[in-house]
Formats: C-alpha cells, sequence, structure tokens
C-alpha cells in the first residue's frame, strides 16, 4: 500500500545550523503520527516542513505519492491546526471556514455544503455566526480544525493544537481529536511535548531529539522497550529508576555493590563480558510486599516520603545510595520510616550500554 | 451581564449603611482626587473655559481688545462673505482629504515593505521617521528652498543643462496645495508608517501561516485579514493625521505664507492673523468656533459609534 506521507532524507538549514539532517520518515495511509520532543528538538520544524511553510535545504517529500517538496502549501493536499488557534478575529465563524475556499473561488453552494459537514462534525453549529472573541478556547480550537476540516484534504497536521487549553478542556479535546481520527480515517501528524498526548493518541511516536528521530514505534514498544537511555528517560512519569553500574554475564551490580540477577531479562545483543551500564525500572513494575514473592530481585528498604496521587501512591525510597520511586495501589498502608520489602523482575526493565546509551 | 446586574441591586438595599453618596463622590480614594485635581482644573479652566468664551466673544463686535457688545451672528455673515475665509476651507478640505488618504497609504505601504524582513531595518526606519523629529517651520522652510524656482531644484536642473525643466508649483496658485502637500507627507508620512508597523508586528505569526495553508494571496491577506485586526492601530493613526491637518499653520507660514495670493490660505492662519495682527478679535473667534463645530460635526458620530452602546460591539 501506498505511503500517504513519505519524507526522504530531508536536511533543513538556517545559515551554518543544522536543525534537521537526513530525517526519513513513511507515514502509512490513515496512521495517526505524534512527533513527542522536548522544546527545540525540531518537531515543530519538521512539521512546517511538511506543510511548506519552510523550505527545505535538501531531501524530498510526497504526500500522497506526488513529490510536493517545492509546493505551496496549498497545493499540497494538507490541512493545519496551530496552537494559537491562528483564527482570523475579524470574521465570523462561518467566515473563518469558508474564507479560503471563497478566495479559491469555489462555487458558492459547494463551500456551504462543506461548511455545513465541518460544523456538523465538530458540533459548533450554533457558534458560525459568532467571532473568534466570543469563543472559549476549546470552542476556537474546533473552530481551527473545522478550517482544516472544510479543506478536504487527506493529510492534517497538528502544531501542538493543545497546549494553550487547560488541564480538563485539553483531555476532553484529546478524545475528541481521537474520535474525529476514528470517523475521518485522515492520516494525521501531531506535534506535541506532552507524552501523555502522544501515548493516548498516536498509532506510532517518533520520539525526537536535536533534529533526530531516535526511535519510531507503537506507544507500547515506546514505554516497555525504549530503544536508549534518552526516549526511557523522557518517555513516563515519573521517571523510569535507573541503576548505573556493571552488566557481567547474568547479573548487574550497581555502584553500591548490590547484585540484581537478570537472567530472566530477553536481550537485543548478547552480553559479552564485563560492561558499565544501566538498568531502568519503571516505578509501576516494582512492587510491594507479598507480590514480591517469585521475583528474581528483592530488598528490605526504608519509605522515605509518599504522595497519595489519588488513583495510586508514589512512595520514594533508596536502593544503596540510588533513590528510587515506585507505585503502590493507593489502599496500601504505607508511611515515612515504615520497612518494606519491594522487588521487581528485571525482565520489564531495560538495560542499556553505558557507554552507548543504546538498548542492550 | 446578568451577575454584574446583582451587585447593583445589593447596593441600592445596604446605601442606608453608606455614607451618602456626595459624600463618597468626594471622599472616596482622596489622595487621588487630589492628585488629578490640577488637571482636572487645567481642563476646566482651559479647555471648557476657554471654548466657552471663544464661543461667547465670537458673538460680539470686539476689535483689539474682547470688550465689545454682543451683535449676533454679525462675524459669521462677515466670515461667509469673506472670499479669504472661503478659500481657507475649500483649502483645508482639499489638503486635508489628499494628506489624510496619502499619509494612510503610504505609510501602510512602506511599514508593509519593511517588514518584509530587510536588512537594515532599523537604518529605514530612523531615516523615515526623521522629518518628524524636524518642526512644521523647519520642513516649511527647507521644502521652500527646495522648490523654489530661482533656488532651488528648478535652477539647479536648468544650470545642469535641463534647460526647458520646471517646478515652480509653489509659485503657482493651481499647484500650491500640492507643494504643500508634498512637505506635509515627507514631515507625516514615516511617523505613520511606524504607527504601522507596530500594528504590523502585532498580528501573530501562526496567522500568516494559516492564510498560506488557505492558499490566500498576501495583498489579500493584508487587506481582508490584517488591516481589520490593526483597527486599533488605524484610529491612533486616524486621530494623529486628522488633528495635524486642522490645525495645519506653521507649514503654510513657512512654506509660502498663504501666497501666491491668498491661494494656499488655511483657516488656523486666518484665525490667527485676525486675532493677532488685525485686530479683529470677534472675526478671529468666529472662524475658530467655526472650526471647532466642523471638528464636532466629524467626531460626534464617530464617537457615538465607537463607544456608544458597548453591547453592540462584538
Amino acid at each position: 500500500m501506498q505511503n500517504s506521507v513519505s519524507i526522504r532524507d530531508l536536511s533543513l538549514n538556517f545559515g551554518s545550523v543544522k536543525v534537521l539532517e537526513h530525517l526519513d520518515l513513511e507515514i502509512a495511509q490513515g496512521e495517526f503520527i505524534v512527533l513527542l520532543g522536548p522544546s527545540g528538538c525540531g518537531k515543530s520544524t519538521l512539521l512546517n516542513c511538511i506543510a511548506g511553510l519552510l523550505d527545505i535545504s535538501d531531501g524530498q517529500i510526497f504526500i500522497g505519492g506526488r513529490n510536493v517538496t517545492w509546493l505551496e502549501p496549498k497545493d499540497r493536499g494538507i490541512g493545519m491546526v496551530f496552537q494559537s488557534y491562528a483564527l482570523y478575529p475579524q470574521m465570523t465563524v462561518e467566515r473563518n471556514l469558508s474564507f479560503g475556499l471563497r478566495v479559491a473561488g469555489m462555487k458558492k453552494d459547494e463551500v456551504e455544503k462543506r461548511v455545513a459537514r465541518a460544523a456538523e462534525i465538530l458540533q459548533i453549529q450554533p457558534l458560525l455566526e459568532r467571532k473568534p472573541a466570543n469563543l472559549s478556547g476549546g470552542q476556537r480550537q474546533r473552530v481551527a480544525i473545522g478550517r482544516a476540516l472544510v479543506r478536504d484534504v487527506d493529510v492534517f497536521l497538528f502544531d501542538e493544537p493543545l497546549s494553550n487549553l487547560d488541564a480538563k478542556l485539553r483531555s476532553d479535546l484529546r478524545v475528541e481529536i481521537k474520535r474525529l481520527h476514528h470517523r475521518l480515517k485522515n492520516t494525521m501528524i501531531y506535534v506535541t511535548h506532552d507524552q501523555i498526548e502522544a501515548l493516548t493518541l498516536a498509532d506510532r511516536i517518533a520520539v525526537m531529539k536535536n533534529g533526530v528521530i531516535q526511535q519510531l514505534a507503537d506507544p507500547h514498544t515506546i514505554y516497555n522497550r525504549p530503544v536508549n537511555l534518552y526516549v526511557a528517560g523522557f518517555i513516563g512519569s515519573p521517571q523510569m529508576n535507573m541503576f548505573t553500574g556493571t552488566l557481567s554475564d547474568s547479573t548487574f551490580t550497581t555502584e553500591d555493590g548490590i547484585v540484581i540477577p537478570v537472567e530472566t531479562y530477553a536481550f537485543d545483543t548478547p552480553a559479552t563480558g564485563s560492561t558499565a551500564a544501566v538498568l531502568g525500572v519503571r516505578p509501576e513494575h516494582i512492587v510491594l510486599g507479598d507480590e514480591t514473592a517469585g521475583m528474581p530481585f528483592t530488598i528490605d528498604v526504608e519509605i522515605e516520603i509518599v504522595e497519595p496521587m489519588g488513583s495510586d501512591t508514589l512512595a520514594w525510597t533508596k536502593i544503596g545510595g540510588q533513590a528510587i520511586t515506585f507505585r503502590c495501589d493507593s489502599d496500601v498502608v504505607i508511611a515515612t520510616g515504615h520497612k518494606v520489602r519491594i522487588g521487581f523482575d528485571p525482565a520489564r526493565g531495560s538495560i542499556f550500554s553505558a557507554e552507548t546509551t543504546n538498548r542492550l | 451581564m446578568a451577575d454584574a446586574a446583582v451587585p447593583l441591586d445589593a447596593g441600592a438595599e445596604t446605601t442606608v449603611n453608606r455614607p451618602s453618596l456626595l459624600k463618597r463622590i468626594l471622599f472616596n480614594n482622596l489622595p487621588a482626587k487630589i492628585a488629578a485635581l490640577p488637571m482636572m482644573v487645567t481642563v476646566l479652566v482651559v479647555f471648557v473655559g476657554c471654548t466657552i468664551w471663544t464661543i461667547y466673544y465670537s458673538f460680539t463686535n470686539s476689535k483689539l481688545l474682547p470688550t465689545g457688545k454682543f451683535v449676533g451672528f454679525d462675524q459669521y455673515e462677515r466670515l461667509f462673505a469673506t472670499s479669504r475665509w472661503n478659500v481657507s476651507v475649500t483649502n483645508l478640505i482639499a489638503y486635508g482629504a489628499m494628506s489624510l488618504v496619502f499619509t494612510l497609504v503610504v505609510g501602510f505601504i512602506l511599514a508593509v515593505l519593511i517588514d518584509q524582513k530587510i536588512r537594515f531595518e532599523s537604518a529605514f526606519r530612523t531615516i523615515m521617521l526623521y522629518p518628524f523629529a524636524l518642526s512644521f517651520i523647519v520642513t516649511g522652510l527647507v521644502w521652500q528652498w527646495i522648490m523654489n524656482p530661482t533656488l532651488g531644484l528648478q535652477t539647479t536642473l536648468r544650470n545642469l543643462g535641463w534647460t526647458n525643466f520646471s517646478f515652480d508649483w509653489i509659485a503657482n496658485p493651481r499647484m500650491v496645495l500640492f507643494a504643500l502637500l508634498i512637505a506635509g507627507l515627507w514631515h507625516g508620512t514615516g511617523f505613520c508608517m511606524v504607527l504601522m508597523l507596530a500594528g504590523l508586528r502585532g498580528v501573530d505569526e501562526e496567522i500568516w501561516k494559516a492564510a498560506r495553508i488557505d492558499g490566500i494571496p498576501t495583498w489579500r491577506t493584508y487587506v481582508s485579514i490584517v488591516l481589520p485586526m490593526m483597527r486599533g492601530v488605524l484610529v491612533t493613526a486616524l486621530v494623529i493625521i486628522g488633528s495635524g491637518i486642522v490645525r495645519l499653520y506653521d507649514l503654510v507660514v513657512a512654506l509660502t505664507n498663504g501666497g501666491p495670493g491668498i491661494s494656499s490660505e488655511v483657516p488656523a492662519k486666518y484665525v490667527f492673523n485676525y486675532m493677532f495682527s488685525g485686530g479683529n478679535i470677534g472675526q478671529g473667534l468666529a472662524g475658530a468656533t467655526m472650526m471647532l463645530l466642523t471638528v464636532v460635526i466629524i467626531m460626534v458620530p464617530w464617537a457615538y459609534l465607537e463607544f456608544g452602546g458597548k453591547g453592540r460591539r462584538t
């Protein structure tokens, strides 16, 4: 099947600064791709390149099988939604939706039909005569999505569309975008720095750093099998617990001399001899009390701080000199100073080479 | 606004316990009122007081001193029978219309050009704004020299060999207004440009991106999207340019002194001449009152539209 968007060997330089370098990305028809990374990692820049708002220095971009590398944004078959909504403030919602089509000289009844369809999908019919200043943030963002919708395009680009909304609205609109994707089945490329948005929305996530895609995989793989230390540290809140130490044969020895057996761990590249390594374990993979029975690694620790989060509880403690957090059920009674037994199975963790930072 | 109405009702019930309305008006926030007092006195005495004084004495036959007796509309009848006044008004309307349109259009186009991420932007901005730092007197004198047929551009080019070159607008009764316009535009467009540039910079870059994705041509984006967004800046520019036009006086004095003949007279000059050199205060004040009336006729409907029903502004 032909790919909806395909980016080949794309590079972008601003003067001597290399923002994107030899980047390749193939996106299937109807796929929801999230570009995830901290600010300045080049994710928005990449999106602007796809949209044609930035001229690239090298490489090619194909959308729907057409080479659009040097086409104007309007001819690329894309619709885009911006963080600041970018609605035309002096026009009513209806005009906002229809202005581009009218300027393009589309027939009046076709314009009306498309606006009506977009308004129906986004449920903004009652707002059509209002101006953007009289809309809430969530309503504005819906109108902005509507403006992309009326263009009847194959590919939707979202540039941090929810970042200006408050937390409650953000999670509502997140679900709505997902619903929209299920209904329209368009290809969507979505830029965000919010990992929850990425994990909940994406078919595949591209984790970016310094203009390079670190890992491109489905959310489950990204979360459970990060390819390197950067991805492991960036995804997950609270952060993955990292033990530095030495890996030899089937045991991992932390800097404090604590021995963790790792026979159960499925190595990508079998370890040879003794190497410096990092063992990462997610807080929710550490178990407590009776559940530790049968775990390859258990240890007695003293609780330092407890953070009840409502749905679950975070506890802070130390293994050797290493501060770690673990997550347990909110019904478990623990408090500062309690001595508890915790344990985990390294099979659910990740081991990285300290030298290359890649997964072993 | 439903929630705003609630405290009003509640307030009506509790007024019994509060100091009387007069006391509240006088003594609430006393330091602020004391601080504002000098300005309030200035406004009342200088602006309102002098305006009333002006209007009153325009109905008298005062000559050298404001002491004359009441003569009704005599001064106004004489005013509109004077060809110098009528020429002044016509000149001001013609100059004002052209100046307003050209300052706004040229200022906006310059601002758009400067906004294209050009090099040496601040240098261009300074050059454009520089004339505004000069007084109208200096502007008038400079342009008088440049446009003087026997001293300036015309003579220079004729001496260089272009013998039939002619640029004598300043001495030509039919063209002198355009000479005035050139000097006025040279002085004022830079400032208008800076105002417009600030307005253009206030437009979110994502609006431009959205317009590009929508396939809206650049000129159309400026006209249909960006200009309407700059409403505040446009109003500011309009008020500043408009007030500059109405009080046009020093530029005329320095550039043409109303000449040739009376072909570049303006109302402010008429008023000044009658009051301070013509020794006919009543006549001067009648002219001043007519100027005020014109401004009021223009301003009141606009102010009503702008600030009138707040509910209608969406």
